[in-house]
């Protein structure tokens, strides 16, 4: 995801009014004309930058970004410099979220689609109701990640926190260190040939090297909790 | 919403400049408390024998000077003054409680924001970067601080509403949330004699804390109790004398970020502003984990 610096558009937040800055990328959708590359600068920690973006062009944030950072996403490219806060590429469609830093709590909530890498951490409920996006953290993941998570892929390089998976359908969770617990229904499972193909080919997505793929552990649901039980109830 | 911003400094640098830092971070949270805003401040201890006292009264002309001549009068000794808008921190050659008491007999037109050895507590309505230029906060040096800024929910928008609460001797308490069960748990408090100012649901989680430290509870184990008896949700930051605390709810839905250098530890909702301290690109940063206290003691007071 090579960005032409030089050529990029750049957008001042400390002078543009928010507002502008998203209406100017949203005006870039089913057209041709208008910038493909942008450079947003002191983005100071604000809230919904580059939110419900619909076309094949590249973002790059310089700084921290704050609550839903690239929401919505379809087809574009945006990249964090810095840390993003909460609902990170929320209900993303497609296209690419890449975070320098650290990713704040519901990163990738209920995304449908394209890729979300954290190169930090991610904190709690990563991937909270994931619709099948992948989310790729190189770090490691806080309490309740994957809870409801119905499909999609979640790899975490770093450890879980506790209650991983709560109640999950069927998104396929790889995690390389150590989950702190698992939520309701959640087993850990055989890692096959099909599971190592498609970590590997996530992770050559997302450019990280070095990884065995066969160190990471696959966890998914027991399916026990999908029919109605009578001992269930309360 | 609410934002929450805490401070404690491990260096002098840091230290000498502690309420500049504290305003650049209030002022980050402008936006997710627009109603009130304050914060308290751990500096300059009062002697030995004597107590240090915050109070607030609307009309920043109010003659503190007579009131603090009454407890001079009272206990003895000289009462030092020393104005901060509304505000004014006495130094009186008395017990803590019984400086209290005389304050709420004689002038019941004041209000007790903290009262303690090192606390101060500063607040009021209004935009918190408005607030943190009429309190002057850039100018005060100290060990450690919290701040918050205000979008209310559960109360009124009042000086008496706005956090920091305090809890008792050099402790104070805020908080991003509410409670659901505050009604009855100020109730039960009222029983064990704590006293009640506002409506607010987080006065009482403060006089919850209140009732465990006097019942011999530590820091850890009043914050561990809260899990049994607060219902509702809440990311804390806490202010004892020589330190503070973060502590979030089994759920733990409201933010709270925490980073720490050899220079400082610091807390926030956001992380923009943490971004605003010296040495934050370095930071070791982190999310608390829920029903987790973190407790830092040991400011060099």
């Amino acid at each position: 995801m090579a960005v032409d610096i030089a050529a990029a558009e750049i957008v001042d937040l400390a002078r543009t009014p928010l507002r502008d800055l998203n209406q100017r990328l949203h005006d870039l959708a089913g057209t041709a004309d208008g910038p493909r590359s942008w450079r947003i600068v002191n983005p100071s920690g604000m809230h919904n930058i580059a939110c419900g973006l619909d076309a094949d062009v590249d973002v790059v944030i310089e700084g921290h970004a704050g609550y839903y950072c690239a929401g919505m996403n379809k087809l574009a490219r945006v990249r964090v410099t810095g840390n993003a806060g909460q609902g990170l590429a929320e209900n993303m469609m497609s296209g690419r979220v890449t975070v320098d830093g650290n990713a704040s709590q519901a990163a990738g909530a209920t995304a449908h689609g394209g890729l979300i890498h954290i190169r930090g951490d991610a904190s709690a409920r990563c991937g909270i109701s994931l619709k099948g996006a992948a989310i790729v953290v190189e770090g490691s993941v806080g309490h309740m990640s994957a809870f409801m998570a119905q499909t999609g892929v979640i790899i975490v390089l770093g450890d879980a926190g506790e209650a991983l998976g709560d109640s999950m359908y069927e998104t396929h969770i790889y995690v390389r260190g150590t989950a702190a617990g698992l939520g309701a229904d959640v087993v850990e499972k055989e890692l096959r040939d099909f599971h190592r193909g498609e970590v590997g080919g996530l992770l050559a997505d997302a450019g990280i090297t070095g990884v065995d793929v066969s160190d990471l552990r696959r966890y998914g649901s027991a399916r026990q909790l999908y029919n109605f039980k009578i001992d269930n109830t309360y | 919403m609410c934002g929450i911003v805490g401070l404690f400094c491990k260096s002098d640098a840091i230290a000498d400049h502690l309420g500049d830092h504290l305003s650049r971070m209030l002022v980050q949270m402008n936006d997710r408390g627009p109603d009130s805003a304050g914060v308290a401040v751990y500096r300059d201890p009062a002697p030995a024998g004597s107590c240090k006292l915050t109070l607030q009264h609307e009309d920043p002309g109010y003659d503190f000077e007579t009131l603090a001549a009454g407890l001079a009068r009272a206990f003895g000794g000289e009462a030092d003054v020393t104005r901060r808008a509304t505000h004014a921190v006495l130094v009186v050659a008395a017990d803590a409680a019984d400086a209290q008491a005389y304050v709420r007999a004689h002038h019941p037109e004041v209000r007790v924001m903290s009262v303690g050895s090192v606390i101060e507590i500063y607040k009021e309505t209004g935009l918190p970067s408005a607030f943190a230029e009429r309190f002057s906060l850039g100018d005060i040096r100290g060990t450690h601080a919290l701040g918050h800024t205000r979008m209310a929910t559960e109360s009124r928008v009042t000086t008496l509403g706005s956090h920091p609460f305090s809890t008792g001797l050099d402790v104070c308490l805020v908080h991003n949330g509410s409670l659901s069960n505050h009604n009855d748990l100020r109730r039960k408090l009222r029983r064990e004699g704590i006293e009640f100012h506002t409506e607010n649901d987080t006065e009482v989680a403060a006089g919850y804390l209140t009732w465990r430290l006097r019942e011999g509870d530590s820091l850890h184990d009043a914050l561990m109790h809260c899990l049994d008896d607060l219902d509702g949700f809440y990311t804390f930051a806490i202010g004892t004398a020589d330190g503070f605390a973060v502590f979030r709810d089994p759920i733990a839905c409201k933010p709270a970020v925490m980073a720490e250098t050899d220079d400082w530890v610091a807390m926030s909702s956001e992380f923009r502003a943490i971004a605003v301290l010296p040495g934050a690109e370095n930071a070791r940063i982190w999310e608390p984990a829920p029903a987790t206290p973190y407790i830092w003691e040991g400011a060099r007071v």
